[in-house]
Order: structure tokens, then C-alpha cells, then sequence
């Protein structure tokens, strides 16, 4: 020992940093795949790679992202037999993904960690949050399962698992709560090199390289077994599952040794002599530890136990740690089984009671009873008041068995429940709550003050924070506590010393100081001065200011940030204020420290950027202020109706509570029982994120509806109409007549939605029109948005109540043509400037009203599905896209399994016309059956065709008859959409996307090609361009883009398309149009600019339009129709690539980083992406003039 | 024969220098400038922008959209130290001071006094033997007066001028009312060169976009005329080294800036045009045409035809315009 912490230092870190930590110290080869919110491991062990960080034995761990989980698992598992210390890192769905593997791994006992930060399995919805569903998925797979609850314990129990792994040679898994644990920041003690190396002896290792497969000494592993032998082979293990409690107890005694930190397979605290126990896992076990201690202090028998080694249970050690006076125990589980006779641990522990009872082994006299419960689903909260409404149930004769605590169940009234006032929080704890904006730094700033108190003081600090599921305009929410003992409050904090709301608006969106506590402190980010803002402020932030006797304190960030270069983030200075007043730190000292932490931060980034901060910390102490609150309330601004009367009653009951933040108040009846929602119902969430919106000048538009194309939340829209409707306008409503010669002598309108805008301005980017007398002023200009609010609002209403135009005569197969269709994906949370949505949009326009949507998982399925609304909508006639998703990795056959049922049913419904056809009449019957449904005006004749029939079939007795009429809709022609991103579309999807492109299948397939895993941060993907810089490529992408397009059109019957909008937004109309008129698989592949690219997002089109002039991005077309026609399927839709790739690369970030961070690998990769260019266009031209070998027939 | 010649106290082999261009970012093409002939090289250009910027625009949009969203909380990695324009600029100068036996002068572009030009000492601790600073300043603003822009040019010079004690060149603008007097005050306040001139990229119009295009023409010949008038008045009236840069192609042009009183004559358009080995013709076209005409040295011609050398200066004056005019009308 080299020093008295064994050269352990202090950090401030979350749980996914601590887990990587150690699992870059004790691997070789990593196989990684992103997946919240375990990505960020994978993350920190690529970089830490990357920067050439070694392991414990002085070499850089390999690491290699996958496909799938599947495809890392395997990876490990090949690793491992051929003898490498391996590992990776997962959560969820990807978990499950590795089950084959795992007990593959298991039974051939391999050492191995595989890390999980447990989250949350898919059911009725998808959630990224955090419970067991994922872990206990896997308790069957033969792996040692150690829980880890707080980051400290996960550091620790990742090296205890290692050395147990190693010695006992079955695999663990080390797992800790998604989110609460895994971002949770908090000030830990780093274990060191000399720490690590004590736990881990090199002869284990030694004999894991003895077990290796190795010509050297050939063995045969992964035979395949018949009923004579496999059964005792399979229980020939035994005993090293039995010594697996022994070892990793060994473990964690020598740990308490190294370290001094303590460690038991079940860890008992609380009254020596409790007759109520509880018994949990995970981060909510902290929670319970606090509020045991609690109530221990007033005389309360209560314990918990906490579970550590869940696999192999040892039911010895389980019963030895439980006090002998006990009589009632609540196993909670952070999990549901639908179905079984309880939860998973709730099973372990009756069992094991009952085993030990009666074997005359359980130290009690009385069987204790037992009760198990759920908790904390999804991060569902879990507080002291919830815990202590545990102990009380278990004081009751006859508790309630298989309950639930932190929910409302009105429907089968299993929730407990508890006092909202009850609380085990200490005064000498701060706790801080922040109000931000994702945009405005304020996060960021929270993690870096956890940071300076965490690590230059004593003090303990605790940061967790909340973001809503938008991604753009979001709302962040930061919950910091500081102390001077460990924190085991792992829950929000609900009564706040200190509040500080950095935005103005939250004002009255919020109830902001609803959790201030009496004497707290508001820090406020004020347009309005000291003497000023009073006047300003709602009613109820008047009321609470002057009930709870609050301190209240303003500055101007926005200024303050303007004045010092600091745009629009204002953060440190935010941060500064609450130094400044909190008290946490002394002032000085604690103005030092910012300024320290600004150099470390961004000291790197170039002394500008450090010079501009430090001169916003000294700003702001000249300009924040205390106000004096006056004596009684004057306001009369009240928080306006979160939404419209006019709302739908679910909206207004259910969606309303939601946006607002109350969600957790709502009760189990207002949930639908199998995740089924109503669409169209992002329309009444009315954001007003755009601080400018645009503005129509009618005397320049050319009326091209090109505004309306680029726009990603169908926020600025055109219509025609008869100049009749214009009598009843709002006066400030803006039209003109109709250029064009198919409406004439109608009106034309663009019109903005002012609260639904963004203002990303990619609408004022694209427009083609500018002023004869002014070049600047185009036919579209931002302007503030504020005034024109209410005025615009009406206007929009108007507009949207004009009829739409009649389908049957657009033309649709244009840009223009295509804008007069009702988009029916609108408002979504996407990026401001998004790339993605505006595809989706367009293919909602020319295809909703009939449309099936497979969507894979990714950015489409959070924008397109995540509550609390959906842009998914419907029409007047109250038709739209249905919409779905299934899986990440499925989403290819999910479609083709509709396309399989639109074409049965189909079938099915033309069979009964044809039996049903005297009854219904002849003519209509082979009408139906015939036709054709190629264009607006066949279709709308078939929907008529099929309302008289249903008409019909409501008159005929025959049992056919009702039949017929529950599928007869399926006789209009449907259009079936497989959506998602490139990490499906070139990875993890893509075995099956090939699968059901051969399968000759009508289904259209649109992959928003961003190139990274944007939904997860921005991950290297196949589709990842040579010399990119991506999370999982920290070192720039070294292999080529996977060419897709050119992959799909080798199946000669494959429609392809290759889009960007920005560059040939006529080309992406015709190819949307073709790929959905061929009978057939269709793919489109649609570049998408992205927030991940590290681009001024307002020139997303331009830089889409530099990517295909430089060849980055070409352009074609194959359309197999054209081969019966005998011509060339292939066309070309771009030029000859123009300048050098680096016109386009030097615009993006995500390439200028690495001429930056290694400018001779990045001269080396652009090389040889300009070969990738020229390659790529050789290719496509030869095709393009030659046609292709591959113009065979189509057979499907 | 002897070409040598003086510019900015460095003694240099010939009185071709390459100017600032592309063909200064590699070293390869430094060593190809050389190999050709080149008595010494002016870098391209270090932007106050990429000073004060560079740094500023990788943070922005490396964090935007950061802390926003639960499951993408960054989108880039973080890939260790940078590599900032200006360090990166500072390494080739090194590089170059090091490997190549030609002096180095380094170049800073900007147009405000400020901390940027801190890196005016970096350049010299890295080994460039002078500095070039171009003040590439567009006054747009009416109530701007003349002086407020010499000022400029004076503030920049003043603070480089203090942090180092190698000779510093001024590149000019063409567009001062009394270029002897800008020239003159320049010089006072520690110019130890001026160079004749900047030339500005004049902008285009794009018609079908109504926009306007920057345009980089190369120069020819003709360019030339513009600093030929203005070395050859300030010639023998300044102790600063005078240099001729725009429309040198040729030896020809060589000859004449010489003559007219050019210390130093810089070539850009040509080599760019025709690659840095286009150095070798025009030294040996200048050899050719000196022992034709029986000079002996550079020295010998340099400001032979200036201002003050000529019989009728006023052939540099007004005069000159008239005379033109009236070969106009002759023409017509």
C-alpha cells in the first residue's frame, strides 16, 4: 500500500463512468452497442481507447461496436474462448438480445462481466427509465447477478464481480438502476490501480489463458448432445454454482481489506431486533436505508435487507442475515410478471424461507409472513414515504399482498398509500432545484458545480436530472443536493432550500416553487430589473414568495451573456449566482473555483472561450440582485389552460395533465389497458419555442411551396381556395391570387402556425424568392415572434378551417402539387431544423389517409410516439396514418407482417364479394374487385365503391355479410411504410430489411439516413462516412460508408432511390411517388442532416445541397418498372461531382473535429474518402450510361 | 551576376520571393518553393478569425443540442486536445524555419488591435525571421473617416511592433488618399517594410441566385502597374524596404518593379498558375536578360527608373494620365 488510500483519489462521476471505469482496467477486447442508458459506457471505454488509456496490464483495450447486442454478445463470447479478457455493456431489449449467448457463456463457464444499467422492457410501450425487467429477464441464465445500488457500489461491486468471475468461472452479471444510478452524478472514492490489481491474482488469469481455444492444444467446445448425456452434463456444473457465495463473499472481504468498504451477499441494517423487515435490490434500496435509519431513530423495529448476490441466491446467507425477531416481510420488486404468482425476488424469498424452516435451518421460530410488492417501474419514483407506507401496510392484519406503492391503482387497488408530507430529509442537506432549458447550458453548469463542491470540498454532492422528451426547446430539470454525509436520498428532491428557474417563460408553464420550502431561496433569470419584475411575476409565484417568506433574487442572463460573447447559453453565469447566494461555498473561494473549472473545461477549447466565461462570472456579480417582496399579492397573471376547450376529452383529462408535468397524479384508470392512444393530438400541445417565426411578404412569393416542403414540423403550410371564404378573414390575414392556370381565379395562402413553429428559418433558407428592390427581403422573413402571436394564431385558425383542396386534382408528382396535401405528421419534438421530419411529412401528405407505419426505434419512434403528444394525425374525413413500433432490430418484418395482412385481408374481402355478389349486385362487385386504385381519383372511387357495399352488407342476414364488413375497408389500395434510421436500416435491422426486400413484397421502406445513431447520441453506424467523427469512432471512422442503395439493387426487382431534399427536393417527390406506385419492395434512402453532424442546423438544406454537388451524397433512381419497358432502369439525378469533398466536410463538425484533434489521420481518411467519391460515382455512371448487368427481368 | 538583394535587413539570394498563397500550408510545397529558387517565403496568412473564432465554433456546435434530451446528452466524443489553426500555423513555421535555409516570414491578417496579435510573438519564438502583417480592412461605414482607417493600420502595427523586435512588413491597401503619407507615418511608427499592395477580391454578382459571389481571380501582368507606380515614387524617400506583390509573371515584370525601386519582388498568381518550379525560368529569363544588357547586379538597377531617377517624373503623375488619355483618343 503506497499511501494510506492506496492512492485513491476523489471523483465526481456517474454510474455509468464508474462501471466503465473498472471494465476498461480489466478487459482486452470490448464488443459495444448503443443503447440507453448504457451507450455512455460504451462511450467512455472508446474514448479512454481511443486517447490510448491502458488497462491494468499496460495494454489498450480493443474495442469493437457491433451490429446488434446479439452480434457484441457473440462477439464476447468468441473473444472469451479464444482467451481474452472481455466484456460489454448493455440494458434492456439489448439484454435480452444476448439471452442465447448467455447461457451459451454459462455453460461453458467462461469468466466474464457483462455490465447493465436495468431498464425497462418494451410492453404495452417502450421506456428508456430504469427498472429490473431487463435483468430478471436473464436470472435463468445461469450467470452470477450482483446489484449494485449507488455509484459508489457500482465501482466497487464491478471489481468484486470481476474477481469472483474469475475465480469461480461463472459469468456475472453486474448491474445498477438505468438512470437513477447510471446518470446519477455523485462524489465517490475512485479505487486505484493498486486496489484493482490486489482483488484480481494473475493465476486466475493464467488459467482463463489455459482454457483458451488454441491449435496449441485443441479442444472441441459447443458440441451438440443427444437425450443420453446432455441431462448430466448439464448438472455437472453444480458445484461451481455452489461456490460461487463463498467466493464472491471472499471477495468482498478482501475488498473491505484493500479498500475498508463493506460488503455482504445480503447486507442487513436497521434494528437489531425488527419484526418488520423489507428485502429489495437496486437504488430504491438506498432510499429504504435512509428512511429505515428514520425510523429506527424514533423507536421503530424496522430493517432491510439488501440484496447483493440475487444469483446464485444462497438461501444459508440469506437466512443468517435476517434478525431472529422477525414476523413480517415485503419483498419488493423493481419488476412485473403479469400472470405469476408473484414477483421474481417475492418467489426467491418464499421459497427460501419456507426451504429453511423447514429444514429446522431459519433462525425464527414462527414463519414470518410475507408480502411482495412492485415498485419504481420505468424510474417511477420511490420515496420514504413510500417506504414507511410499506412498514405500516406490514403493521396490518390482513395486508395487502402483491401490491404496488408510488402509483394510484383505482382499477385493481393494489397501490398503497402514503403521506405527501412525510420526510426523512436532514436541514443541514441543500437541495437545489434548477429550471432550464436543454439549450441553455443549465444542466451542464449543475454537473460542473456538482463537481467543484464535490471535489474541493468535504462535502458530499448529489446531481440527477430530468429532461422531458422533446428534442427540441427542451425543458431540463436539475436536482442537486450537497451535505456533509453520503447521500442516500436517490429520489427527487421535493422540498427545496434554493430554486432557480433560468427561463422566464417557465413562469407560467410551471408551478416553480411548488416544492420551495418555507425561508428557501428564488433565483430568477428576469428581463425585468429589481425594481420592476414584482409587477411582472403570476399570482402564484407572488403567493408563495410571500407565504413561504422567500428570499427572491433577479439578473438579466440574457444580457449579461449577451454582453460577454456568451450568446445565448447562459450557464456559467446562472451557476455564479447560485454561488453566489446559495452559501454552499464562500464567495471568493467560490468564484476561484469556477474559474479553475472553466479553464479545465475549456481550456482546451482555445483561451477565447475561457476569456469569455471568466469575464461572464465577473458580469454577473455586478448585475444580480435581491428584491424586496412586498407584503401582500397584486397580480392578476394567472397560468394559462394548459390546453384548448376545444381539446378532446382525453386530451383534456389525460395528455393536459402530462404537459404539464403532473403525470404522476394520474390513476391507473386513465390509462389505456394496451397502450393504444388516439393520434393528432401534438396539435393542442401549443409550445411557442420560436423567438421568430416567418413572415409571408405576398408581393415576392413565386408561390413555389418550397416553404412548405423543407418545413420539419408542418408549421408553415399553402392552400388554394375559393376567394369566396376570404369574407369572413381575420383583418390581418394575408393572401393573393393564384398564379398558376389549374386554380385559377382562386386564392393562395402561406401560413405559418405561430405557436407550432420552432424557427429553425430552414423555410426563409430554401425560399427562391427575393426582393427586386432589396435582395435581403425574400418572400419569407423571420420576424420576433412575440407580437405577432395572437395575431397569427387567429390567422392560422382560419386557415386551417378553409376546406383542403380536393385531392382528385392536385398533381401531386411535384414539389408544389405536393404541399396542398394536409400533412398528416405535424408539431412533432424533433430537432428544430430536423432532417428527418420533412420525409415524413411528405410521404404523410401523398400517402396518410391510407398509410401503415412500421416504425423502428430510434429518433422517428420518440418524435413520432413519445407521450406526452403524437404528430401522427388524421384528416377531416378522419382518416391518417396508423402507426407502430415493434422493436429496434424488427421493424423490416413488423411492416412486412402488415403488408402479409393488408394483402390476406385483402384477399379474403374480394372472396366475399365475389360469394356476396348477387346479394350486393354484379356491377358493384366486379367493380370492386377490378379496380384499379392508380392515382388520388381511383382510390376516392374505390372508397365510394366500398361505402356503398358496406351499406349494403348492414341489410344482408348472411353471416358473410358481417364478415365482409369487418375487413371491406381493406379493399382500398393501402400503403405500407417501414421507417427508421440508419442504425436499423445498415445494422442491426439489416438481416431482416434484406429478407423482406427479396421478398418481392409490396412495402415502401424509407430510411432517414443521418449516418450515426442520432436517438443515442450520434454512434458510428455502417452508413457512417470514412473520416467522420462519431461516439464509438472517437479516433474518425476508418472504413467506408456501406452503400446500401447499391446492395438493394442488386435484387433487380427493388425499387431504389437515393434522396437528399436540400439538393433535389423534384427528385424527392418523383422518387417518393414511384417508390409507392411499384408493386413491389421500394427503398428509399433519404439523407438526412442532423444535430449530431455539428452543423448551424439553419443551413441544414444548403449543406444537403453541397453534399451531392461534391459527390458525398449522389443521387439516382432505379426504378424496375422501366425494365419492362426496355429502358434503363438506373437514372442518375445528380451531376458529376463538382470542388473538392472538402467544400462539404469543412462545413460539418462531426469532420472538421478530427483535423483538430489528429489532422495527419484526418488528411489520410479525407484521401481516402475522395477515392470513396470517385469510386462511388464510376459506379453509378456506368450504370447510368451503360445500364446494368443486373436489367434482367424482374422475378420475384 | 550577382542577384542578391536586402529586404527587411535579411540578405537575401534573389529578389524572388514567394508570396502568401497556398503553397506555403504544406511542406512540401516550401520545399518545392525552395528547390525552385525562391530567396525566401511569406506564409499564408494567420487569421485573427481563426484566432478568435476557430476555438469558439468547434465548442458551439460540438455542444449544441447537449443536455437536452435523456438519451443523447452529447453527440460527439471527446477526442482529447485540439489542434487549433493557430498552433497547428505556429508548428509550420517551426517546421519550416528548421528544415528550409530560406528565411520565413510569417503573416497575420486582421484588422483590430486585440489579443490576437500576442501570436506576433508565438511567430517568432517559433523561428520566422520577419512578419508580414496585412490589415485587410473594408471601411463600409460613411462616418468613417480616412484616418480613422490609417489608424487601424497604425493600432495593429503599434501593438505587433511592441511584442517583437524582428523586422515587420505592412501589406498596403492601394486605397489611401495619400499613400506616401500613410506610408511615411507607417514607417515612423516602426514599419520596417511596406508591400505594395493588397490585393482585394473584388465580389460578383450572381444573377439567377441575386447574390453576391466572392471571386478569386488570378492576376496577370497588367496588375502590376499598380504597385510599379507606387515603389517607384516612395523610392529613395523611405529607409523601409519596399516589395512588389500583384501581377509578378514574369521576368520582365521582375526587371521593371526592380528598376523602379522594388527590393523584393513577390509572386503568387504565377506559381499557382504554374507551379513553384515556375521560379526557376523566370531567375534564369532575369540571367538571360541581364547579360544581354550587360547588368552586373540587382543593386545596380534597383530605383533606376523611380520617381526621383527619371528625367520627367512626371511620367508617375498626372502627366501620365493625360499622356494616356490622349494614346486613347489616338487609338479611337
Amino acid at each position: 500500500m503506497s499511501d494510506a488510500n492506496n492512492g485513491r483519489v476523489k471523483v465526481t462521476i456517474d454510474g455509468n463512468e464508474a462501471a466503465a471505469y473498472v471494465a476498461h482496467k480489466l478487459n482486452e477486447v470490448i464488443a459495444i452497442y448503443p443503447i440507453t442508458p448504457s451507450s455512455n459506457m460504451g462511450e467512455w471505454a472508446d474514448e479512454w481507447s481511443a486517447q490510448g488509456r491502458k488497462n491494468l496490464w499496460g495494454t489498450i483495450p480493443q474495442i469493437v461496436e457491433m451490429q446488434s447486442e446479439g452480434g457484441a454478445a457473440g462477439a464476447v463470447h468468441g473473444a472469451l474462448q479464444a482467451g481474452a479478457l472481455s466484456c460489454t455493456f448493455t440494458a434492456s431489449q439489448g439484454l435480452l438480445l444476448m439471452i442465447p449467448n448467455m447461457f451459451k457463456i454459462a455453460g461453458e463457464l467462461t469468466s466474464t462481466v457483462f455490465h447493465i444499467a436495468a431498464r425497462t422492457v418494451a410492453t404495452h410501450a417502450l421506456s428508456i427509465f430504469g427498472d429490473h425487467g431487463d435483468v430478471m429477464a436473464t436470472r435463468q441464465c445461469g450467470w452470477g447477478m450482483l446489484a449494485a445500488n449507488s455509484v459508489q457500489e457500482t465501482m466497487d461491486l464491478a471489481l468484486i464481480a470481476y474477481a469472483s468471475t474469475f475465480e469461480s468461472r461463472v459469468p456475472f452479471i453486474h448491474f445498477f438502476d438505468g438512470f437513477r444510478t447510471s446518470h446519477e452524478v455523485m462524489k465517490i472514492e475512485q479505487l486505484s490501480d493498486a486496489d484493482i490489481s490486489a482483488m484480481v491474482d494473475d493465476e486466475m488469469i493464467r488459467k482463463i489463458r489455459e482454457r483458451a481455444l488454441t491449435p496449441e492444444h485443441p479442444v472441441l467446445r459447443g458440441s451438440a448432445q443427444n437425450p443420453d448425456v446432455f441431462f448430466q452434463a448439464r448438472e455437472a456444473a453444480n458445484l461451481y454454482y455452489d461456490a460461487v457465495p463463498g467466493i464472491v463473499q471472499k471477495a468482498m472481504d478482501k475488498f473491505k481489506q484493500i479498500v475498508g468498504r463493506e460488503y455482504k451477499l445480503f447486507d442487513y441494517v436497521g434494528a437489531p431486533d425488527a419484526d418488520r423487515v423489507i428485502i429489495m435490490m437496486g437504488s430504491g434500496a438506498e432510499t429504504a436505508h435512509e428512511t429505515v435509519e428514520y425510523l429506527t431513530e424514533k423507536g421503530e423495529k424496522v430493517g432491510l435487507l439488501k440484496v447483493r448476490l440475487y444469483r446464485p441466491f444462497s438461501i444459508e446467507h440469506f437466512v443468517k442475515a435476517l434478525p431472529a425477531t422477525i414476523k413480517n416481510i415485503a419483498v419488493l420488486d423493481r419488476t412485473k410478471e403479469s400472470g405469476s404468482t408473484g414477483e421474481p425476488m417475492y418467489l426467491d424469498v418464499v421459497t427460501a424461507l419456507s426451504e429453511s424452516f423447514a429444514a429446522g435451518k431459519a433462525p425464527f421460530k414462527v414463519m414470518p409472513r410475507v408480502i411482495g410488492g412492485r415498485y419504481g417501474l420505468s424510474s417511477k419514483e420511490f420515496t420514504p414515504t413510500m417506504v414507511k407506507a410499506v412498514f405500516d401496510e406490514m403493521k396490518k392484519p390482513q395486508p395487502k399482498n402483491h401490491f404496488t406503492v408510488g402509483i394510484n391503482d383505482d382499477v385493481s387497488h393494489t397501490s398503497l398509500t402514503y403521506d405527501p408530507n412525510f420526510s426523512v430529509e436532514r436541514d443541514d442537506v441543500v437541495r437545489a432545484i434548477f429550471y432550464g432549458l436543454g439549450a441553455d447550458g443549465t444542466v451542464g453548469a449543475n454537473k460542473n458545480s456538482i463537481k467543484i463542491i464535490g471535489e474541493d470540498t468535504d462535502n458530499y454532492a448529489q446531481g440527477y436530472f430530468v429532461y422531458d422528451s422533446k428534442k427540441s426547446g427542451s425543458t431540463t430539470t436539475s436536482h442537486l443536493r450537497f451535505g456533509p454525509r453520503p447521500i442516500h436520498s436517490i429520489y427527487l428532491i421535493d422540498r427545496a432550500s434554493f430554486v432557480a428557474c433560468h427561463q422566464w417563460f417557465f413562469l407560467e408553464k410551471f408551478d416553480v416553487l411548488q416544492s420551495a420550502i418555507p425561508g428557501s431561496t428564488f433565483l430568477l433569470n428576469s428581463l425585468y430589473g429589481k425594481d420592476e419584475v414584482w409587477d411582472h411575476l403570476p399570482r402564484h409565484i407572488q403567493k408563495q414568495l410571500i407565504d413561504k417568506k422567500m428570499k427572491l433574487y433577479v439578473i438579466d442572463a440574457y444580457e449579461v451573456a449577451k454582453k460577454t460573447g456568451m450568446g445565448s447559453r447562459v450557464n456559467t453565469i446562472m451557476q455564479t449566482c447560485f454561488f453566489a447566494i446559495s452559501g454552499v461555498l464562500p464567495k471568493d473561494e467560490a468564484i476561484k473555483a469556477i474559474k479553475y473549472s472553466i479553464q479545465k473545461t475549456y481550456g482546451r477549447k482555445g483561451e477565447s472561450v475561457v476569456q469569455k466565461n471568466y469575464e461572464a462570472v465577473d458580469q454577473t456579480l455586478a448585475n444580480l440582485f435581491e428584491v424586496k417582496i412586498p407584503s401582500s399579492v397584486t397580480s392578476k397573471i394567472e397560468m394559462p389552460p394548459v390546453v384548448s376547450d376545444k381539446a378532446p376529452d382525453f386530451v383534456k383529462k389525460v395528455t393536459a395533465m402530462i404537459i404539464a408535468g403532473n403525470g404522476e397524479q394520474l390513476p391507473v384508470s386513465a390509462m389505456p389497458v394496451d397502450g393504444t392512444f388516439p393520434t393528432g393530438t401534438a396539435q393542442w400541445e401549443k409550445r411557442n419555442i420560436a423567438l421568430e417565426i416567418p413572415v409571408w411578404e405576398t408581393d415576392i412569393c413565386i408561390q413555389c411551396n418550397k416553404c412548405a416542403m423543407v418545413c420539419p414540423h408542418a408549421a408553415i403550410r399553402t392552400k388554394v381556395y375559393d376567394s369566396a371564404k376570404l369574407a369572413s378573414a381575420p383583418a390581418t390575414y394575408k393572401s393573393m391570387d393564384y398564379k398558376g392556370s389549374e386554380y385559377k381565379g382562386m386564392k393562395y395562402t402561406i401560413q405559418v402556425a405561430p405557436e407550432d413553429c420552432t424557427g429553425c428559418t430552414l423555410c426563409v433558407e430554401v425560399c427562391p424568392a427575393k426582393s427586386k428592390k432589396e435582395a435581403k427581403v425574400k418572400a419569407i422573413n423571420m420576424k420576433p415572434q412575440p407580437p405577432l402571436r395572437e395575431q397569427e394564431k387567429a390567422n392560422y385558425e382560419f386557415f386551417l378551417a378553409l376546406p383542403e383542396v380536393d385531392r382528385r386534382n392536385v398533381k401531386a408528382d411535384s414539389v408544389k402539387g405536393s404541399q396542398f396535401f394536409l400533412p398528416l405528421f405535424e408539431y412533432s419534438g424533433a430537432c428544430s431544423g430536423c432532417g428527418e421530419t420533412p420525409y415524413i411529412k411528405l410521404a404523410s401528405q401523398l400517402f396518410g389517409d391510407r398509410m401503415l407505419v412500421a416504425n423502428a426505434t430510434g429518433c422517428t419512434s420518440i418524435y413520432g410516439g413519445n407521450l406526452p403528444t403524437t404528430p401522427w394525425t388524421k384528416n377531416s374525413d378522419q382518416r391518417g396514418p396508423a402507426w407502430s413500433n415493434s422493436l429496434f432490430e424488427d421493424n423490416a418484418e413488423f411492416g412486412l407482417g402488415m403488408r402479409l395482412t393488408v394483402d390476406k385481408l385483402n384477399e379474403m374481402a374480394k372472396e366475399y364479394v365475389t360469394l356476396l355478389s348477387t346479394d350486393i349486385g354484379v356491377d358493384l362487385a366486379t367493380a370492386l374487385i377490378d379496380a384499379v386504385q392508380r392515382d388520388e381519383a381511383t382510390i376516392y372511387e374505390q372508397r365510394e365503391r366500398v361505402k356503398i357495399l358496406k351499406d349494403k352488407l348492414a341489410v344482408i342476414k348472411k353471416p358473410e355479410a358481417k364478415r365482409l364488413l369487418s375487413i371491406a375497408d381493406n379493399l382500398v389500395k393501402r400503403s405500407v411504410w417501414i421507417m427508421g434510421g440508419d442504425g436499423w436500416a445498415y445494422d442491426i435491422g439489416y438481416g431482416g430489411l434484406d429478407h423482406v426486400l427479396a421478398s418481392g413484397k409490396n412495402v415502401n421502406v424509407l430510411v432517414l439516413d443521418t449516418e450515426v445513431y442520432s436517438n443515442t447520441g450520434g454512434q458510428m453506424s455502417k452508413s457512417t462516412n470514412r473520416g467522420a467523427v462519431a461516439k464509438f469512432a472517437a479516433a474518425g471512422k476508418p472504413t467506408a460508408k456501406k452503400d446500401l442503395s447499391l446492395m438493394a439493387m442488386m435484387y433487380n426487382n427493388v425499387y431504389v432511390a437515393r434522396v437528399a431534399m436540400g439538393a433535389n427536393d423534384a427528385q424527392t417527390v418523383r422518387a417518393f411517388i414511384e417508390a409507392e406506385a411499384y408493386n413491389g419492395p421500394s427503398i428509399i434512402i433519404a439523407y438526412s442532416h442532423c444535430i449530431a453532424h455539428g452543423i448551424d442546423m439553419a443551413r441544414g438544406m444548403t449543406n444537403q445541397k453541397i453534399a451531392v454537388e461534391t459527390g458525398y451524397f449522389p443521387l439516382f433512381r432505379y426504378n424496375p418498372e422501366l425494365i419492362k419497358e426496355g429502358k434503363n432502369p438506373f437514372k442518375l439525378d445528380s451531376k458529376a461531382p463538382k470542388g473538392a469533398l472538402s467544400e462539404f466536410t469543412s462545413l460539418e463538425t462531426r469532420f472538421n473535429v478530427l483535423t483538430k484533434s489528429n489532422p495527419d489521420r484526418a488528411k489520410e481518411l479525407l484521401k481516402l474518402a475522395e477515392g470513396d467519391v470517385k469510386v462511388r460515382w464510376a459506379i453509378y455512371e456506368q450504370f447510368a450510361h451503360e445500364g446494368s448487368d443486373v436489367q434482367k427481368p424482374a422475378s420475384n | 551576376m550577382d542577384l542578391s538583394t536586402t529586404y527587411l535587413g535579411l540578405k537575401l539570394k534573389n529578389p524572388i520571393v514567394a508570396s502568401a498563397s497556398p503553397l506555403s500550408r504544406s511542406m512540401e510545397s516550401m520545399h518545392r518553393l525552395e528547390d525552385a529558387g525562391t530567396s525566401a517565403i511569406v506564409m499564408h496568412s494567420l487569421f485573427e478569425e481563426q484566432i478568435i473564432h476557430e476555438a469558439e465554433s468547434l465548442d458551439h456546435y460540438k455542444s449544441a443540442g447537449t443536455e437536452s434530451y435523456a438519451e443523447a446528452l452529447t453527440y460527439f466524443p471527446d477526442t482529447g486536445d485540439y489542434h487549433f489553426a493557430p498552433e497547428e500555423y505556429l508548428e509550420l513555421v517551426a517546421k519550416a524555419a528548421n528544415k528550409l535555409e530560406i528565411p520565413i516570414i510569417a503573416s497575420m491578417n486582421g484588422i483590430t488591435p486585440g489579443g490576437w496579435t500576442s501570436y506576433a510573438k508565438k511567430m517568432v519564438e517559433a523561428g520566422a525571421s520577419a512578419l508580414e502583417l496585412n490589415v485587410y480592412y473594408i471601411p463600409t461605414d460613411g462616418t468613417m473617416a480616412g484616418v480613422d482607417v490609417e489608424n487601424r493600420y497604425s493600432d495593429v502595427l503599434k501593438e505587433v511592433r511592441g511584442a517583437v523586435k524582428i523586422p515587420v512588413a505592412v501589406k498596403l491597401s492601394p486605397f489611401f488618399s495619400s499613400i506616401p503619407n500613410v506610408a511615411q507615418r507607417l514607417v515612423s511608427e516602426g514599419a520596417d517594410g511596406l508591400v505594395f499592395f493588397n490585393r482585394f477580391y473584388q465580389p460578383d454578382i450572381d444573377l439567377e441566385e441575386l447574390d453576391v459571389k466572392p471571386g478569386v481571380e488570378l492576376s496577370n501582368s497588367y496588375a502590376n502597374r499598380l504597385p510599379m507606380r507606387w515603389i517607384g515614387i516612395l523610392f529613395g524617400k523611405t529607409k523601409a524596404s519596399l516589395a512588389a506583390t500583384s501581377g509578378v509573371h514574369t521576368a520582365e515584370d521582375v526587371l521593371k518593379l526592380t528598376m523602379v525601386g522594388a527590393d523584393v519582388t513577390m509572386m503568387c498568381s504565377a506559381l499557382l498558375m504554374h507551379g513553384p518550379e515556375y521560379i526557376g525560368k523566370v531567375l534564369k529569363d532575369l540571367e538571360r536578360w541581364m547579360q544581354e544588357h550587360e547588368y552586373e547586379s540587382i543593386e545596380q538597377m534597383k530605383g533606376s527608373l523611380s520617381h526621383k531617377s527619371i528625367a520627367d517624373p512626371s511620367a508617375y503623375e498626372r502627366a501620365n494620365y493625360m499622356k494616356a488619355l490622349n494614346r486613347y483618343k489616338l487609338l479611337a
